[in-house]
Formats: structure tokens, sequence, C-alpha cells
């Protein structure tokens, strides 16, 4: 059990998505960053759908209430407890009272704190995932009591695990964002296709769980700019008027009616929602579906191949 | 036909124009995949002309969702029909929630009587649905209603507006902003999620307009 003593910015529970409602209009929602929502859990020892708190741009400070094991992982932020500093991608044990600070800091936007034991959080729609535009779920709030699960095993033994990150995911200012070309890239003119992958981007001010804006040079299209409304997902970048990408994000719209130049393959999504405006510099480079689920399932094999919560004995 | 979205999606495009044919066809498909599902499929999206598939790529390559869908496609030809379900929908027309009745007939040079007999006289599909979770995008509407939208979104469109934008109908089911001209309200609940059944509408349903007063407005 947590008690929230402090909170700013967009601080929700998030599972690995709500699915099965796209087709009436609901996003999936789910966590900015699946690859450190998956490493949170499986470091406590939860399975990797587990809810965990994602603090983005802004900060949370926690009181326990009960001894527990708690991780943060992410980009962006430290965790303080009192003069010590925690180490992101490590389960630590904290003891009742202790009070944990989940601190901005450069390199990222979004952190998440896995409970060992999950969070308990009502479901809505099959989903403990929080959509704030569509009143499913609400943002945590100071003075809030959070109510944790049964933990999978003792503390001690799901304390001080820790993750390899860098193998499976080295977050960046500077990525190589890989996509897939998307359905509409002939709605684009040969140099608007060779703009979008041989120019850099940068994350504008205008981003949140929803889409992040890019800026750089304009994207031409050979066709307009309007599309008849389709669906699409996390990943896809659209083109709207102006030429400047827009990537969906976890709380995309279910449809949208801009050519996708492209889409994000699900390995890379990790590094884009960590880039940080005005510091980073975003390229894209074009790769095959064969490819890119090679390259998923790669990582994937992390948190499906090894037991739970041991991941750093058996690797 | 079939294109990638990205690593975990396919498009199936079945035409590229807004028209009731086509929109059927996409519903009659989708109904068709969700009755012969296969492991790894998560959920579809069916919008005017294009069906969205959404694979787990850990069970499914785009190859083989591919086939599946080019299989099923074999039976849409002669022997699938999908029965739509009906539904009546009661609207107040004008008043607090229909703001732009009177835009709406001064633009298109017509009655307001005769905005309620054009708007409430046809029947219309749920083409798709999006915006927000339940909003249904109607079509399709009479050309001598066609609105384009507003230059400048309203902040807050009351839950159950009934609005007209472009060539469409639709009916905003929370509370939210919205660009679409308002001309009326429904009491019906839209969308609920403590209900069993959360949604009112689902894509491909049939729908009339019951027109009615209410002095208390």
């Amino acid at each position: 059990m947590l008690e929230v003593l402090e909170v700013s910015g967009l601080v929700t529970f998030q599972d690995s998505g709500r699915h099965g409602f796209a087709s009436f209009g609901v996003p999936t929602s789910g966590p900015m960053d699946w690859f450190a929502h998956h490493a949170a859990n499986s470091l406590v020892g939860n399975s990797t759908n587990s809810t965990v708190i994602e603090i983005g741009l802004g900060e949370a400070v926690f009181r326990a209430k009960r001894n527990c094991v708690l991780v943060v992982t992410g980009a962006g932020y430290e965790v303080l407890n009192y003069v010590w500093t925690f180490p992101l991608w490590t389960s630590f044990f904290v003891r009742a009272g202790w009070i944990v600070h989940i601190k901005k800091i450069s390199g990222g936007n979004w952190a998440y704190l896995a409970c060992a034991g999950g969070f308990e959080v009502d479901s809505i729609l099959d989903s403990h995932s929080t959509y704030l535009r569509g009143v499913l779920g609400d943002s945590i709030h100071a003075g809030d009591i959070l109510q944790t699960g049964k933990p999978s095993n003792e503390l001690l033994k799901l304390a001080a695990q820790n993750f390899p990150v860098k193998k499976y995911m080295v977050y960046s200012q500077s990525p190589v964002i890989e996509v897939i070309e998307g359905p509409q890239k002939d709605r684009f003119t040969e140099q608007g296709n060779q703009t979008f992958l041989n120019s850099e981007y940068t994350l504008s001010t205008s981003f949140d769980r929803m889409g992040y804006r890019l800026e750089g040079n304009p994207v031409t299209h050979s066709a307009g700019a309007d599309l008849i409304s389709e669906g699409m997902t996390m990943g896809s970048v659209q083109i709207p008027a102006n030429g400047q990408p827009i990537v969906m994000m976890a709380d995309a719209p279910t449809t949208g009616g801009y050519p996708k130049i492209a889409n994000v393959v699900k390995a890379s999504l990790p590094l884009l929602a960590q880039c940080e405006t005005g510091v980073s510099k975003i390229k894209f480079k074009e790769i095959t579906v064969e490819e890119a689920q090679i390259k998923y399932k790669k990582i994937s094999e992390v948190f499906a191949k090894h037991p739970v919560g041991k991941i750093s004995e058996v690797l | 036909m079939f294109k990638p979205l990205g690593d975990s999606a396919v498009l199936v495009q079945l035409g590229d124009k807004i028209d009731s044919a086509i929109n059927q066809r996409v519903h009659a498909l989708n109904a068709l995949l969700q009755k012969n599902s296969i492991a790894g499929i998560v959920e579809t999206v069916p919008a005017y002309c294009t069906l969205l598939i959404h694979y787990d790529p850990l069970i499914l390559t785009f190859d083989q969702v591919k086939r599946w869908v080019r299989d099923e496609m074999t039976q849409l030809a002669d022997s699938f029909h999908r029965t739509p379900r009906r539904l009546e929908i009661p609207i107040r027309y004008g008043g607090a929630s229909g703001l732009d009745l009177e835009t709406v007939a001064a633009a298109k040079n017509i009655s307001i009587a005769d905005v309620i007999r054009i708007h409430s006289e046809r029947e219309y599909t749920v083409y798709m649905m999006g915006f927000t979770p339940g909003f249904p995008y109607l079509g399709t509407l009479d050309e001598r209603l066609s609105m384009l939208r507003m230059e400048s979104p309203r902040t807050l469109v009351k839950a159950g507006s009934v609005a007209i934008g472009g060539s469409q109908t639709g009916i905003y089911p929370l509370d939210s902003p919205g660009g679409w001209h308002l001309i009326g309200w429904t009491p019906l609940k839209l969308f609920d999620p403590t209900r069993e059944s959360p949604f009112l509408f689902a894509p491909g349903d049939v729908i009339n307009f019951i027109p009615f007063a209410d002095d208390h407005a």
C-alpha cells in the first residue's frame, strides 16, 4: 500500500493496454514505453501485463504504508529516498514509512513505478489503463491511497534484481527510429519520401500521450493531405497539410484522416517515446515487416523465456 | 489490397471513396472475420472503405494474416449476407442543444422545418466509429444539409448532441470539444462503461431518428 504525497504532470495507471474496443472508438492506451513497463513488472515478480504507475512530464512522491518492493524503470528520472539515490531498473526494498521521490531529470519523459504484487485498480472495459480524454479512469492525485496485491515471492527475494537494459534497448536523444513504409507512401512525392527518411527531426513542444508532433523539413504530398478516415495504430506517422510529421502514441485515436507515410516499429517505440523536446535529434530508417518482427521477438523473449522476477539470475 | 500498417496490423482496402456499397462490404467482411477469428488476431477496426486488422506479431506473421483474410474473402463474394441491427433514436431538434439549427437552415436557404424533415426522413448507417469512445459517423447525409465543419471548434459540446459535419451526421457520446454544427439532442446514453453493453451503437448498425418535442427544454 502506498500513499501519494505529491504529484505533478501526467501520472496514471497503465497495464499493457485496452484491447477489443477499438472498433467503438476506444484507444488502446497502455504504456508510452512498453519495454520499460514490462521490465518494471518482471523485476518485481509481476506478470508483464500488471498495472504500474506511469509518471510523465512531472514527478511524484510516495510513502510506503507497509514493507514493499518497488522498482522504477524508464528514462529521464531518478529515485530518491532521503539522501540515497536508487538506480533505475533495479528493484529495491522499502520499509513501511519510507518516502520515495521519483524526480525528473534529463534524458527522457516517462518513468514506470511497479510494486511487487501490482497495483489494484478497477477494471473498465477489460483494462486497468487510464484514458483521461475518454474518462476511463482518473489520474493519480496527492492524498490517494494505492492498494497493492500479493507479491509472487518473499520480498527479500524480489529486491535487488536488476535488468541489463542496454542489451535490449539503447535509449538515446539522437535515435535512429525504424519504420515500415506506410500505406499511403504513394501519396507523397519522391522528394517528400526522401525528405522524411534523410532529414533530422526534433520533438515540438506539442506532445502528450496521444501524439508527438515533430518539426523539421516539411514532407510534400503529391495528392493532398485529406484521406478518407481509416484505422491507425500507435506508431502511425501522419503527415498533415503543413508537412510536419505527427507520430501517434499510446492514446492515439483509433482512426485518422491524414496520409500515413510510415509506421514506427514496436522495437523503436520506446526510443521515440523517451525523446525530449528541444534536445532530441530524430532520424528515421526504413526496414521490412519481417525484420521488424524478428527484432520485436528478440526483445520480447527476455520477458517470455525467463522466470519472471529472476531476470538478473538467468542472464 | 493488403498493406502492412507497422509490424502488428494489416490494412485491407476495399475501395477508395465514401460509398454505401463499399462500406457494406467492409462490415460484411468484418462480421465474417469476427465469426471465424484465429489465435493471434487482437481486434479489427472497420472504417469507410477499409478494415484494419490488429494482430500479435509474436503469434502471426503479416503473410499469415493476409492468407487468412484472403481465404475468408472467397466466402464473402457469394454466400455471406449480414443483417444489420436497426435502432430508433429519439431526437429533439433545436433548443439549447441544437444551437446551429437556424444557422444550417439559413446557410442552406431552407426552412427549419425542412432541415428537420430532411434530416429525420432518411435512414443512416454507422459507417465507422471513432473520435471519442462511442461516436458514430452516420451517412450518408442528404446533400441539401451538407455543411463544412466550423472554422473554430467549440471547446465544449454536450453529450447527446446531434450534429452535422460535411456529408455526415453524428452524435457526441461524451462532453467534448467539437467542430460540427449542432442541430439537436438525444436523451439516450451512447456510452456508459458500467453498462453491460457499454456502447449503444456498433459499426454497421442502421438507425432512424424519431423527432420529439420537449417543452421543458
